[in-house]
């Protein structure tokens, strides 16, 4: 494969990305391109960043072999690779430190995150406070509701958390509620994204801080397997887990790169969030992508069991791999996560995230099928804790 | 010469400047859509921007984001919107439409037939709040070709190289987005506005508009002293909002009125 060098100057990976979006946003976009460009190669962040990472995340984080699991396929070796042990729970604190770093730099004293599940809320909150900055998170009157302990958790934390009452009441108004808010306090206030969606740099530069996941991975896989693996997963919903541990696996083409949607209820019930699977181009957020939209180009209401995954556009550059082959998008139901989870429960003693769960849903239905000495890496993007009430709930349990 | 640049023409010569207001097609309901066009312009509307709802209305703020959920509440699409210009065309040839909305559901119709069915329609401008200039080339071009006109947006944060870089593809006026925020935002600050305005004459022969934040006849009246166009929306929104469905239309053209006369006010005195 040539050089991979996406995105280009003007932040869009072949049609996608770009930067869709008013006048108004557009010097604050202008000035946050400039202070990554300085800052991504500056020895002295870069230190902080991973000082950060080693000592207040705990990175690296491990790789580990699921041996019980593997013998229970009889087929391919699976290896996790253990986002869910990172401080906070899962991936998402990676990409916000870095953000938070560049927020410090800037002056900001504000900042702002959208969140679904809670998690990136969670983790904004938690490096707010780590860093005494000020913190509202905008969070879908629906999702809060569904997320009570996170939404506590943020509380807990210091952070204001503001529920939404627009459009559909989750992730994507979350979302555009953000961005009314940094449009309006754009000064004194630095917007967070959670994933790597959103106009450029976002895409880009969350990308960049989560491919810490996929350097990682690479290297313990050639030590304790002596070999690259034969295929990289992991669950998409925005992305940002998932181009964390593809993006240094894009140059090695014989890895093959594996993102799986939420299938939800099934892909043909219409109740899903699978984008790439069956989502067509469009501009949402801030970006050119893949979404979910009905004829007129309405954004449409999305349904998984993991609201993580709960989202109708996907990061830009998913787009591009997709279109481009390098990598293959797949949905598994709801159903099939949770059977993955309990397995890992089971088997492992592992209390996976359901989103998560969609990326070893797929590990169960590919590896029975390969040879015993093929791998596949599944990043097990964040643990469960948050989900015992869906999951007890699917049992008939009320605590 | 374009619907919108005679207009501003026959304005210019009477010593007036134009009132634009902004509604979403089909709020309350599309029954009333095309009679409160007809009410703008019973109100002394000279351009009509007309809403296209959309259910991410991400530079709006909550009073814009309620018309585009009730519009969508009744299946108001882009194509019922570009109807309801050619309807509104039958009974009215000489005020200028533009369609005032976001980048998705003209991508969902594809550009090039949007821009068809805009021409057919007799529209005559397009805005695209998601399309800043550097992703609008295309789109321009096929507006070009059609002789209809791409309207851009200002803000208070536009830096001179972009101010040259929007007026070169700017067509029919330039709309300045007074204020950092949403639709429907706090107050407006005239003498950075006046000084803003002048900036941007540096660099443009076009008519300049302003908008966000002129929610009364005064404001309306004192911005017309230094642009060419007052653009009125969430507060003229807020008024459909919240009349009875029988008085939307007299209400929507009696609070337009007293706008219009305000800055006729101002034409007046300035003559004298």
């Amino acid at each position: 494969m040539r050089m991979y060098d996406l995105p280009d100057a003007s932040g869009h990976f072949g049609p996608y990305g770009g930067v869709f979006v008013s006048e108004t946003l557009i010097h604050a976009l202008d000035q946050l391109k400039e202070a990554y460009a300085r800052y991504q190669a500056d020895p002295e962040f870069l230190a902080e960043f991973q000082y950060e990472l080693k000592h207040y995340v705990g990175r690296p984080s491990p790789l580990y072999h699921a041996r019980r699991w593997s013998e229970h396929f009889g087929g391919a070796q699976v290896y996790l690779k253990r986002e869910d042990l990172n401080h906070t729970g899962a991936h998402k604190i990676n990409n916000v430190i870095g953000q938070a770093l560049l927020a410090r730099r800037k002056g900001k004293p504000r900042v702002i995150a959208e969140t679904g599940a809670g998690q990136h809320g969670v983790a904004a909150a938690t490096i707010a406070a780590r860093y005494g900055m000020e913190c509202v998170v905008y969070m879908g009157a629906q999702d809060i509701r569904r997320q009570a302990q996170n939404v506590y958790r943020m509380k807990l934390l210091g952070a204001t958390v503001v529920p939404v009452e627009s459009g559909s009441k989750t992730l994507k108004d979350a979302l555009n509620e953000a961005m009314r808010d940094w449009v309006t306090n754009v000064e004194n206030t630095f917007y967070i994204i959670g994933t790597v969606a959103g106009p450029h740099p976002y895409p880009m530069m969350v990308r960049d801080f989560q491919s810490v996941i996929g350097r990682e991975a690479r290297e313990q896989m050639l030590e304790m397997a002596g070999r690259h693996p034969d295929a990289v997963l992991a669950c998409v919903g925005g992305g940002s887990n998932a181009i964390g541990i593809f993006y240094p696996y894009i140059p090695d083409e014989s890895v093959r790169l594996i993102g799986i949607e939420a299938a939800g209820y099934g892909l043909e019930s219409g109740k899903h969030a699978a984008t790439l699977c069956t989502g067509k181009a469009g501009v949402l957020h801030g970006n050119r992508t893949y979404l979910l939209q009905d004829e007129n180009g309405q954004i449409i209401e999305t349904h998984s069991i993991s609201a993580g995954l709960d989202y109708p556009g996907v990061g830009p550059e998913h787009a591009w791999l997709k279109d481009s082959g390098r990598a293959e998008y797949v949905a598994v139901t709801d159903d099939e996560a949770l059977q993955a989870f309990h397995h890992l429960c089971r088997l492992e003693g592992i209390i996976p995230a359901l989103e998560s769960s969609h990326a070893l849903a797929y590990a169960a239905k590919i590896a029975p099928r390969m040879r015993k000495d093929q791998i596949l890496l599944v990043n097990l993007s964040g643990r469960g804790d948050k989900d015992m009430h869906t999951v007890a709930e699917k049992s008939g349990i009320t605590f | 010469m374009s619907r919108i640049a005679a207009t501003f023409e026959k304005l210019k010569r009477e010593g007036r400047r134009a009132l634009i207001p902004f509604i979403t097609a089909g709020d309350p309901d599309p029954a009333l859509a095309i009679p409160l066009m007809h009410a703008l312009v019973a109100g002394g509307a000279d351009v009509i921007e007309l809403g296209v709802p959309f259910s991410d209305p991400m530079a709006d703020g909550p009073v814009i984001q309620r018309s585009s959920e009730r519009a969508l509440k009744h299946g108001v699409s882009l194509k019922s919107v570009i109807g309801y210009v050619a309807e509104f065309r039958k009974l009215n040839g000489t005020t200028p439409v533009v369609l005032f909305g976001y980048a998705n559901p003209i991508e969902a119709l594809g550009a090039e037939r949007f821009a068809d069915l805009a021409k057919v329609a007799d529209a005559d401008g397009v805005l695209v709040v998601d399309y800043p200039p550097e992703e609008a080339h295309k789109l321009v071009a096929l507006l070009d070709a059609r002789a209809l006109d791409t309207v851009f947006l200002l803000s208070p944060t536009t830096d001179d190289a972009r101010l040259r870089r929007v007026a070169a593809l700017g067509r029919g006026y330039l709309y300045y987005v007074s204020l950092k925020g949403v639709t429907g935002a706090a107050n407006i600050d005239l003498a950075d506005v006046a000084a803003r305005i002048a900036r941007i004459r540096s660099f443009t022969a076009l008519p300049i508009g302003v908008g966000f934040g002129i929610r009364d006849a005064d404001t309306a009246k004192r911005i017309a002293a230094v642009a060419d166009a007052v653009v009125i929306g969430s507060r003229l929104v807020q008024e459909i909002e919240n009349s009875r469905r029988e008085q939307v239309t007299s209400n929507v053209t009696a609070f337009l009125s007293g706008v219009r006369q305000a800055m006729d006010t101002l034409a007046r005195e300035e003559v004298a």
